[in-house]
């Protein structure tokens, strides 16, 4: 048996070694990392022993400040420090306006469709604001593992949409990391309970975090985690709570709404912690400072806490008997309710929530890091450390997919909660004679007019042969992927003209935007754009080798003749050899080459595991 | 092998027929998403999640259209040569029509009764049992796939949209009142 010996210090040989992998909960108000460490999940704590990272940047002229120092220097500088950055990622500068008062940043007005804001930096965009916190809790990991992260695994909020999750996939490209998969919020909490609890049945997952709110229903099945309904709304969150509080301060201490950004921080950080203290007291003092001078001192207690966040309250339970329908199942099918998010804290909130499943809610693992902990666990399956690992999670799509026909119509396509990965295809024709362009326009949401509906991509199928209306038929094609992301394709049948779309440019950055952006901070960091392809490409390089060297022990004998193997073996060997050069190209080339040589063993190799699964159930039914 | 020629019931390892085990159906499923789906395959080659992409999309298709009753009948039409044209095809039964014109009515009736959840329940127990004896009659009518009875469970599923349709406007108006108090 012929061996293979690759030189590269510090990459991997064995196929089985141990990768470095990390979940990341890249939250509104707060971050955090986690990993698996000798069989256990635990979140990462900074040198300072503290877990959370604040999800503030705060920009100066030569660089950033990530963290707990930006945030608490957030009044002082409230137009340099950005918090809340998830709440403006993947939206265009229109949402951001309807987003609320609660954002004292100066946006400025751009070509680009992404919002960007001043500071003293220059104009940075929200997907660059999370790159920089994803690169310190990265920084983080890599110190505290002592190596470079083969993979990590982002978690988003279920009912994030395709721009907010492709915004979220680029930001983890300019901090440099790959992405296994983006995980949903709710699904990665179930993963931390369902560990531990291995009850098969219903689930409730109810996540509220700063800025968003998630609910899923699941179903657990021997280590299969199907994800039944999901909903919420991506605009609702602890952030929400504070600012009916803030409101409410204002209004008795008679401060006016167009008070400066300084003022309006400060609220929002007192009224944050009169929510807190409330958690655990019955009522709290406030003495807040008076612009222009003096002090407004007064009392929140619990009873008008409760009056003025119960509105808020009750829109999160609509949208749990809504998740509950579109499961299909009724709440007493509901075994237990899971609390996700530092704002499940609050005893209101925990007692509504325990009413309407009837049952009380589970708050046994911390809520702020239980989803960087369900992250930190599914990074390690998808980093291979686990191939006897049982558990597989089947997401689905938080909000129905479609285009826009005749009249603003929207026709929906894939609708919300089908199980991913998942393609459809319609087919549409020309409404008049002649016709040889079509506008197809993809958009995402529940509503009937596609103005209503958030616009994901429009693009122009051309060279339509010229028929009369009706009689062309134009075959469009979404499919999504595991990560939630869309692809739509158009395509005429009776020529054979096609047009398609990696759906991503309306809120997102263009591939341009990005390089220029990665550039940039190369020029910064004074690191070579070519090491950093080369190293790309051996990494992508050295994959390859692994995975087909831990495929080649377990069953070549089974599935390949010597001459086949000996092939496979001959272009692996190239492909080592020429890592080993300081080629990128080569070295991509090779790769791509070994693909393709594989691709037939790679086919067999799936199908004898099929065989040997649907085997196992009744030989009888087989040919 | 994995075949994508396969049809979806061959994809599970079960029998052709509209009845089917909805327990075995999950169980099937469940297995072949364990081996194929891209979880499995994220530190493979390029190629190898390609693959694993296209298979699971298949595997997710075949059990959509298995385990709701429409689409299952739909694919055994087809498979029998018969291609509806989904929604676009309707009934052209009278009896059938007029009572769905009454229970329409009921159902905008519903919203300004007195008690109109009694009156919903009421309503969506009558379509929910309409349903169930179309399946039952549809499972009669592929077990021996004759034309005539082909044709009659064309004529089933034509009906099935309607009722389906009118059960899940019933199930939103009931979500609207609930969400109200």
């Amino acid at each position: 048996m012929a061996l293979l010996q690759i030189a590269e210090p510090g990459q991997a040989t064995a196929p089985h070694q141990h990768k470095l992998a990390a979940g990341i909960d890249l939250g509104t108000t707060n971050s955090l990392v986690a990993t698996v460490r000798s069989a256990q999940a635990e979140t990462l704590p900074d040198e300072q022993g503290r877990h959370l990272l604040p999800s503030v940047v705060r920009y100066f002229a030569d660089g950033v400040d990530v963290g707990y120092t930006a945030h608490e220097q957030a009044t002082r500088d409230p137009l340099n420090t950005i918090a809340s950055a998830k709440r403006l990622i993947g939206r265009a500068v229109s949402d951001i306006k309807s987003l609320g008062k609660g954002l004292p940043y100066e946006f400025v007005k751009t070509d680009s469709r992404v919002p960007r804001i001043h500071t003293m930096a220059g104009d940075v965009s929200p997907i660059e604001v999370s790159a920089e916190i994803l690169k310190v809790l990265a920084r983080r990991a890599e110190d505290t593992l002592g190596g470079e992260l083969s993979g990590v695994v982002i978690t988003v909020p279920a009912y994030f949409d395709d721009a907010q999750r492709q915004a979220t996939k680029d930001a983890a490209r300019l901090a440099g990391l790959h992405v296994f998969r983006l995980l949903n919020e709710p699904t990665a909490a179930a993963v931390a309970y369902g560990l531990d609890r291995g009850a098969d049945g219903i689930h409730a997952i109810f996540d509220l975090g700063g800025g968003t709110f998630d609910i899923s229903i699941l179903r657990l099945n021997k280590g299969v985690f199907e994800v039944l309904s999901t909903g919420g709304d991506s605009a609702l969150g602890g952030d929400d709570f504070d600012q009916v509080v803030a409101e409410w301060i204002m209004e008795q201490a008679g401060i006016a709404d167009d008070a400066d950004h300084k003022v309006l921080r400060q609220l929002m950080l007192d009224a944050r912690k009169a929510k807190e203290t409330l958690s655990y007291a019955e009522s709290t003092e406030l003495d807040i400072a008076i612009p222009g001078g003096g002090h407004w001192l007064g009392q929140l207690n619990r009873e008008t806490f409760n009056a003025l966040v119960d509105p808020l309250i009750r829109n999160t339970i609509s949208a749990c008997r809504r998740a509950l329908r579109d499961a299909g199942e009724d709440v007493e099918e509901v075994q237990d309710v899971v609390m996700v998010g530092g704002s499940t804290r609050m005893p209101r909130l925990r007692e509504k929530v325990g009413e309407f499943f009837r049952q009380p809610p589970l708050v046994d693992i911390d809520p702020d890091r239980v989803v960087a902990l369900g992250a930190a666990i599914q990074a390690d399956v998808l980093a291979g450390n686990k191939p006897d690992n049982e558990i597989l999670l089947l997401d689905v799509t938080p909000l129905s997919l479609g285009l826009e026909t005749m009249g603003g119509l929207v026709e929906k396509v894939i609708p919300r909660n089908t199980t991913i990965p998942v393609a459809r295809a319609q087919e549409f024709t020309t409404f008049k004679d002649g016709q040889t362009a079509m506008v197809v326009h993809v958009v995402q949401g529940e509503r009937e007019m596609a103005e209503h509906c958030r616009s994901l991509a429009r693009f122009e199928l051309r060279g339509i042969p010229p028929m009369v209306a009706g009689a062309a038929r134009i075959r469009v094609t979404f499919a999504v992927d595991a990560d939630g992301l869309l692809d739509v394709e158009a395509e005429e049948l009776s020529q054979g003209v096609k047009a398609s779309v990696t759906v991503k440019p309306s809120y997102g950055l263009d591939d341009e935007e990005i390089t220029n952006m990665l550039q940039a901070s190369f020029e910064h960091a004074e690191e070579d754009l070519e090491e950093r392809r080369l190293a790309e490409a051996r990494v992508e390089g050295m994959r390859v080798v692994e995975a087909l060297q831990a495929a080649l022990a377990s069953d070549s004998e089974k599935l390949l003749n010597a001459q086949e193997r000996r092939q496979i073996e001959t272009a692996l060997q190239e492909l080592a050899d020429v890592i080993a050069t300081s080629d990128a190209d080569a070295i991509d080339a090779q790769a791509k080459h070994v693909e393709q040589v594989c691709e037939f063993y790679v086919e067999r190799r799936m199908n004898s595991g099929i065989q040997q699964a649907m085997a196992g159930h009744n030989i009888n039914e087989f040919e | 092998m994995f075949d994508l020629s396969k049809n979806h019931f061959e994809l599970f390892g079960l029998p052709v027929s509209f009845i089917v085990d909805g327990a075995a159906l999950g169980e099937r499923y469940r297995d072949l998403q364990r081996l194929v789906h891209p979880d499995r395959h994220a530190s493979g080659t390029g190629q190898e999640q390609r693959l694993s992409l296209q298979q699971t999309t298949r595997i997710n298709e075949a059990y959509e259209t298995l385990k709701n009753p429409v689409t299952r009948a739909q694919y055994l039409l087809s498979l029998h040569g018969i291609d509806m044209q989904a929604e676009k095809e309707t009934t052209r039964d009278i009896a059938f029509l007029t009572e769905q014109l009454q229970l329409r009515e009921e159902l905008e009736q519903a919203r300004h009764a007195g008690d109109t959840e009694a009156v919903l329940d009421d309503l969506m127990n009558r379509i929910s049992t309409m349903i169930k004896k179309l399946v039952a009659q549809m499972a009669m009518q592929f077990e021996d796939p004759i034309p005539t009875n082909l044709a009659a469970a064309r004529e089933a599923v034509r009906k099935m949209q309607f009722l389906n349709k009118l059960l899940s406007e019933a199930e939103s108006l009931e979500a609207e009142l609930e969400d109200m108090h």
